[in-house]
């Protein structure tokens, strides 16, 4: 069940397609539009939104009580070693070592404290330790690509990993994506759920990726690239890349609404 | 305020990393009052779709919001999943579909969050093609009085209620898009 036409489209009619929304979203906002904070649902150059995003407008809901509560997770389900991908097996995954670290915080700038983190990303080659990933790059016996940890006191998860290689998919001819990681987080309201891609600084693939050009405000966009921090790089270690995670949401808390 | 980091899609490859063992058993087999919600997620085409992931979040019983943890228990020796632990309940579910679309949840039915409330089980919607997640409601019953139900035609109420099946189970279908799609919503 692909909603690909059988011959696959050519990256040109993407990027004309790309181009053109990016106009017309460029124009909105200089003419006094609101800042789209996220991806557009409905986004063509991404064929497989097409027939994945409703067509009716949102229904605007008060969050209820149980939408400004959410799930807890504590020291149950992490262990120590889900923060290093790299220690997940007998022998060292190959690539290029990195740490990646940030802060969680809520739209007021609050820490967002003792929340899951979850990660998943490709192997240095590009390929993904996922049954249906049929990419032909080698699996890696040491990398599976998937972690977890709680954020601490000051909202900071930190991820020791290996650079994921970029990967080709079918969205079109001659697709790939950009080297990304998997990010998927939570607040203390339900409302605060994130689920979004990290990227890596000066990738060659953005312009071409319809993926990360659904957001369609750059510096929105900007938002996604985590930035290279030569402090953090360990010699003769790992490499070290930093970013802040802002979840959206309630900035009410439940206790605030006056319960 | 500072702008939020946008969403972007959980691509089809989630299915190693976030679903865990018991994910969609918020109760154990057996349990007294337990009950199974289940469906299937649509496209647009009215094609299943077998790479979607749903989330719940839900009251207890009494209405409670505390939501134990231990969701995901891992298991400190192996270094997988353990399952729950069959005594808290956490409030929390996470179920992949399956080839043909379908999804199952054992919970309980919700206790109403405040006095006199509609009690609802909260749905995050996730999917490859689905760049922003979703978010819908699950009402057990049509309950009156409800403001957002309250606020919709009876067609597309409808879409929000669960139909009740024999043998304590609920059936819950979710259109991404289409002449049946489900309400989702927008909060703030
Ligand atoms: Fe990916």
């Amino acid at each position: 069940m692909s909603t690909n036409p059988p011959t696959p489209e050519p990256q040109a009619l993407i990027d004309a397609e790309t181009a053109r929304i990016q106009a017309e979203a460029d124009k909105a906002l200089a003419d006094g539009g609101q800042e789209e904070l996220h991806p557009r649902r409905d986004y063509p150059p991404y064929r497989s939104s097409i027939l994945r995003h409703p067509k009716r407008p949102l229904v605007a809901a008060r969050e209820a009580f149980t939408e400004l509560r959410g799930p807890v997770f504590g020291v149950t389900d992490v262990t120590e070693l889900d923060s290093d991908l790299t220690r997940q097996h007998h022998g060292e995954p190959l690539g290029e070592r990195i740490v990646v670290t940030g802060r969680v915080l809520d739209r007021d700038g609050r820490p967002v404290r003792g929340q899951l983190v979850e990660v998943w990303q490709a192997n240095a080659s590009g390929r993904y330790a996922h049954k249906r990933d049929q990419h032909p790059a080698p699996l890696d016996p040491n990398f599976t690509g998937t972690g977890r940890c709680l954020t601490d006191d000051e909202g900071r998860y930190t991820f020791t990993s290996i650079k994921p290689g970029p990967y080709p998919w079918r969205n079109h001819l001659n697709a790939w994506r950009p080297a990304h990681i998997h990010f998927s987080l939570f607040g203390t309201a339900f409302t605060q759920r994130l689920v979004t891609q990290m990227y890596f600084p000066g990738d060659p693939l953005f312009p071409y990726d319809p993926i990360f050009n659904s957001i369609t405000d750059e510096r929105a966009r900007q938002r996604l690239i985590a930035g290279y921090d030569h402090d953090l790089s360990s010699p003769e270690w790992s490499l070290g890349y930093r970013w802040d995670i802002v979840l959206d949401g309630p900035s009410a808390t439940w206790m605030e609404e006056g319960r | 305020m500072r702008p939020p980091t946008p969403s972007q899609t959980v691509g089809p490859f989630y299915g190693y990393a976030l679903p865990f063992t018991e994910g969609g058993e918020l109760v154990p087999p057996g349990h007294p009052g337990a009950i199974t919600l289940h469906g299937v997620v649509y496209d647009g085409a009215g094609q299943p779709i077998p790479d979607a992931l749903l989330e719940f979040w839900q009251a207890d019983p009494d209405g409670g919001l505390d939501g134990a943890p231990g969701s995901m228990r891992r298991d400190p020796v192996t270094g997988t999943f353990a399952g729950r632990s069959g005594v808290d309940f956490t409030g929390f579910g996470r179920v992949a579909t399956d080839a043909a679309g379908h999804w199952t949840l054992r919970t309980v039915v919700p206790g109403p969050a405040a006095p006199g409330a509609v009690p609802y089980i909260s749905v995050c919607v996730f999917a490859r093609g689905l760049l922003h997640h979703l978010y819908t409601r699950v009402y057990l019953e049509d309950g009156a009085g409800d403001p957002l139900l309250d606020s919709l035609d009876a067609d597309r109420r409808a879409t929000l209620v669960a139909r009740p099946e024999p043998h304590a189970t609920y059936r819950f279908d979710i259109h991404l898009q289409g002449s049946e799609e489900t309400v989702f919503l927008e909060f703030g």
